[in-house]
């Protein structure tokens, strides 16, 4: 399929998914209970496992994975929508972990290899969760992650910033041994968690030790690095799919603000110099729409502009997602820099997620390499 | 009669007329104005416009599937460029409001390129307010009389017709005041004289109507009902979206793109990390309008439009002045100045120093990026509009 063929539109199945997880989500996990969890649980605490049990229940956990993997053979299209609505919830949940990047590796895999097709079948019936042992600004083109040596099946090393362990009960890691990059699987108990106080509360992060930790090899050589980059390419899409999300609420958010607050006698919204800040953040949301869409019409369609296609989606939507919950804060005045006002759950969440799987300057000398715009010397 | 020959065509019955109709007209062999001609008696033109008017009275997201479909067999049509009045802006203007006399003398013409139209908006005191012109039309008998300046007149040196806004109440309220003609750009009175722009060219014009006398036959809409008619022109104006995906690289990038990439000796760190920045904006933009291409394909229309021509005028100004910086000492140059009156518009044609300049009318003409600001935040967003001092006044006692 050529790039340009790439539909760029809403299924109504993608509406139907969108519209029953935004359903719960309001019910399950309005921004009160988001704020709540922050503010009174230990990282290890905050991510909502009974949540992720009901969004497994609506079949959204496994929208990319083969039926014949236990998942429920739909397409990245179907998963980046359902991504739209965790990042609208800003909702503490492994999404990135589990269901993108740790689930996204081993698809990758093809395999119809039992333990992988158990796990798979169990991550996307919300009966198990995993993650990919990488630090989180692990952008995808940046080659095998070298953090961890396996001594036959003994893994040994330290990875920062890893996202979804606490929450995770199987670990993927990558790793370079004698034969060469592999692909390795451990019960989560069998590394050291050290929990991070993470800039995005929302979004737990660990640092994983391995000293000699017991593990299966899945994958060896350039299976195990495509794996990994499959992950990586599978997460900057969805991930620029949940950007957008929180993006949107934040516009909403604010346009609705600027219609009911009243100074000077009058509506805020009706001073032009604010009214043209949002019409510019609507101007870059629908931007940020198409591009989204772009992706992960890519994704699922595995097309070769998938690379392309992906650095784009990170090196505009992250930027757009920071600006527009930086612009929320500021036009919330006062109110928006309290900690009792959600906004700043979604500046969190942008910011930090504008970092994960590479900052947009990363992309942006990714998409130099692959369209052929080499740097000056 | 079957009955389907009364309901609109879908998609396959208008494939099925293409098929058709070039089967009985070759595109290879006709000529592009007859074609044309064959093409609107068909109804194959705006296949959204009524029959008898160039159209079959179908959804008007179906003209991209006809248009792509003529494209399918071999035709499109050439030097459309100077025609955008006329074809984006009058004819639907006046397939809206025209009288039968009126669509049936002035479509076809437009349609076919016979008759090239310009727009008598703006004038001095009158641009983005536009509601505010004061060209003043007199009823005398049959006629209206017409005095007045108008100015930014594109490609007026070329046009047969006009579409004019002129003031037929001064005193009511300026919305209320106005009236809608269309105007013969030969009739005496009509003096039309270059005005230079900053690129050197004279695309646009100063026109003056000194009693220029108009049949009422050709006033569109009712007296007084100016501005709604224009709204039409208005919202035309600024939704143009083609029939085909534009490629990657299309536009300004493109050129510039391709420099960086012949010319290593030009490359410097500062210029990659904006032609990248200006790349990424680039190709969300091109993404943007190809969604909301294929949204008016599948009849779902979303108001993104508004933001296309604001995000492009910005794009083609920076991209423009970053291949100025790019080329350094070329980039000191011009390729010329003489003053001429160009045929059509060309961005592209230029030289770098035109596009640099050029690109400077993007935000201004059709309406400027702060004018298309407030419209997307009120009509769009729905924010409240701000207090005016000018709505219920005569438009006589306005301060100027
Ligand atoms: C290349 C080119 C081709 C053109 N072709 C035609 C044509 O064929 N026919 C025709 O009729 N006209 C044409 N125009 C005219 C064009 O539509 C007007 O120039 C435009 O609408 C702006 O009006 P103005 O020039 O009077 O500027 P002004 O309205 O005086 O604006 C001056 C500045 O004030 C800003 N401003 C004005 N009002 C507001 C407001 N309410 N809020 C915030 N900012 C405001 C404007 O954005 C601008 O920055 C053309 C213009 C150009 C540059």
């Amino acid at each position: 399929m050529s790039e340009s063929e790439l539909n760029l539109l809403y299924s109504e199945i993608e509406q139907e998914l969108r519209a029953s997880v935004r359903e719960l989500l309001a019910h399950r996990c309005p921004w009160q209970s988001v704020l709540d969890r922050v503010s009174h649980h230990a990282p290890a605490e905050v991510t909502d496992r009974a949540l992720w049990q009901e969004l497994a229940e609506l079949d959204v956990l496994g929208l990319f994975v083969p039926e014949t993997l236990g998942g429920a053979g739909a397409t990245a299209r179907e998963a980046s929508s359902v991504a739209e609505e965790l990042g609208r919830a800003v909702a503490p949940v492994p999404f990135l972990g589990s269901a993108v990047l740790a689930t996204g590796a081993l698809v990758a895999l093809g395999t119809a290899e039992e333990q992988v097709r158990a796990l798979l079948t169990d991550l996307a019936a919300g009966q198990r969760c995993a993650t990919l042992v990488v630090p989180l600004p692990t952008a995808p083109g940046s080659g095998f992650p070298s953090q961890v040596r396996a001594d036959g099946s003994q893994l040994t090393g330290t990875v920062p910033g890893v996202v979804d362990a606490l929450s995770a009960d199987v670990l993927v890691v990558p790793a370079l041994g004698a034969e060469g990059p592999g692909l390795y699987l451990l019960p989560a108990d069998q590394a050291t968690l050290s929990p991070v106080v993470s800039l995005d509360q929302t979004r737990p992060l660990a640092e994983v030790t391995l000293t000699g930790a017991e593990a299966t090899r899945v994958a060896v050589g350039q299976q195990a690095v495509d794996a990994v980059e499959a992950a990586l390419l599978t997460g900057a899409v969805l991930l620029a799919a949940e950007q957008l999300g929180t993006a949107e609420w934040a516009f909403d958010t604010t346009v609705a603000y600027l219609k009911e607050r009243v100074q000077f006698a009058r509506p805020i919204g009706s001073f032009q110099a604010l009214k043209h800040r949002v019409a510019d953040l609507w101007v870059l949301l629908a931007q940020a729409r198409a591009v989204v869409r772009h992706a992960a019409s890519a994704l699922a369609a595995d097309s070769e502009d998938l690379p392309l296609a992906a650095a784009l989606a990170q090196a505009f939507v992250s930027e757009v997602a920071v600006k527009v919950t930086e612009e929320a804060v500021q036009l919330h005045g006062g109110i928006g820099f309290t900690w009792e006002h959600p906004v700043h759950l979604y500046l969190k969440r942008a910011k930090s997620a504008s970092l994960s799987l590479g900052t947009a300057d990363r992309h942006r000398a990714r998409i130099a390499d692959l369209v052929g715009l080499p740097p000056a010397p | 009669m079957t009955p389907s020959s009364e309901a609109p065509p879908d998609a396959a019955e208008l494939r099925a007329r293409v098929a058709a109709f070039v089967a009985e007209h070759d595109p290879a062999t006709t000529d592009q104005t007859e074609f044309l001609a064959a093409r609107y008696d068909a109804g194959l033109a705006w296949v959204h416009f009524p029959k008898g008017a160039g159209g079959l009275g179908a959804p008007r997201a179906l003209q991209n599937v006809v248009d792509a479909e003529f494209e399918r067999f071999g035709f499109v049509p050439v030097d459309r460029e100077g025609l955008v009045i006329g074809l984006g802006m009058a004819a639907p203007t006046i397939a809206a409001f025209g009288t039968p006399e009126q669509r049936d003398r002035f479509l076809k013409p437009i349609y076919t390129g016979e008759e090239v139209w310009c727009q008598l908006f703006s004038e001095p005191g009158a641009g983005s307010d536009l509601a505010a012109v004061g060209t003043r039309a007199v009823r005398d008998g049959t006629d209206w009389v017409i005095d007045g300046h108008k100015v930014w007149t594109s490609l007026a040196h070329r046009a047969q017709w006009a579409i004019l806004l002129a003031r037929t109440d001064p005193d009511v309220p300026k919305h209320r005041g106005l009236t809608y003609f269309l105007c013969d750009m030969t009739a005496p009175g009509v003096t039309v004289r270059p005005l230079r722009q900053m690129t050197g060219e004279a695309e646009f014009n100063e026109v003056y109507l000194d009693e220029v006398r108009i049949p009422d036959s050709l006033r569109l809409g009712g007296v007084g009902e100016g501005w709604k008619v224009a709204q039409t022109t208005l919202m035309n104006e600024r939704v143009s979206i083609g029939g085909r995906p534009e490629p990657r690289e299309g536009g300004l990038i493109g050129i510039v793109s391709d420099l960086w990439r012949s010319r290593p000796d030009l490359r410097t760190r500062g210029l990659h990390e904006e032609l990248l920045r200006l790349w990424v904006a680039a190709e969300a933009a091109r993404l943007t309008k190809e969604r909301l291409r294929q949204q008016l394909a599948a009849g779902q229309p979303g108001p993104e439009g508004s933001a296309t021509k604001l995000s492009f005028a910005e794009l083609n100004q920076r991209i423009s002045g970053l291949e100025l910086e790019l080329r350094g000492v070329e980039g000191l140059t011009y390729d010329d100045w003489t003053f001429r009156r160009p045929e059509k518009p060309d961005l592209l044609g230029r030289g770098p120093g035109f596009r640099y300049l050029r690109a400077k009318g993007n935000s201004i003409e059709g309406g400027t990026s702060e004018i298309l600001r407030t419209i997307i935040a009120e009509r769009v967003l729905g924010l409240p509009p701000e207090p005016r001092a000018d709505k219920d006044l005569a438009w006589k006692d306005l301060p100027r």
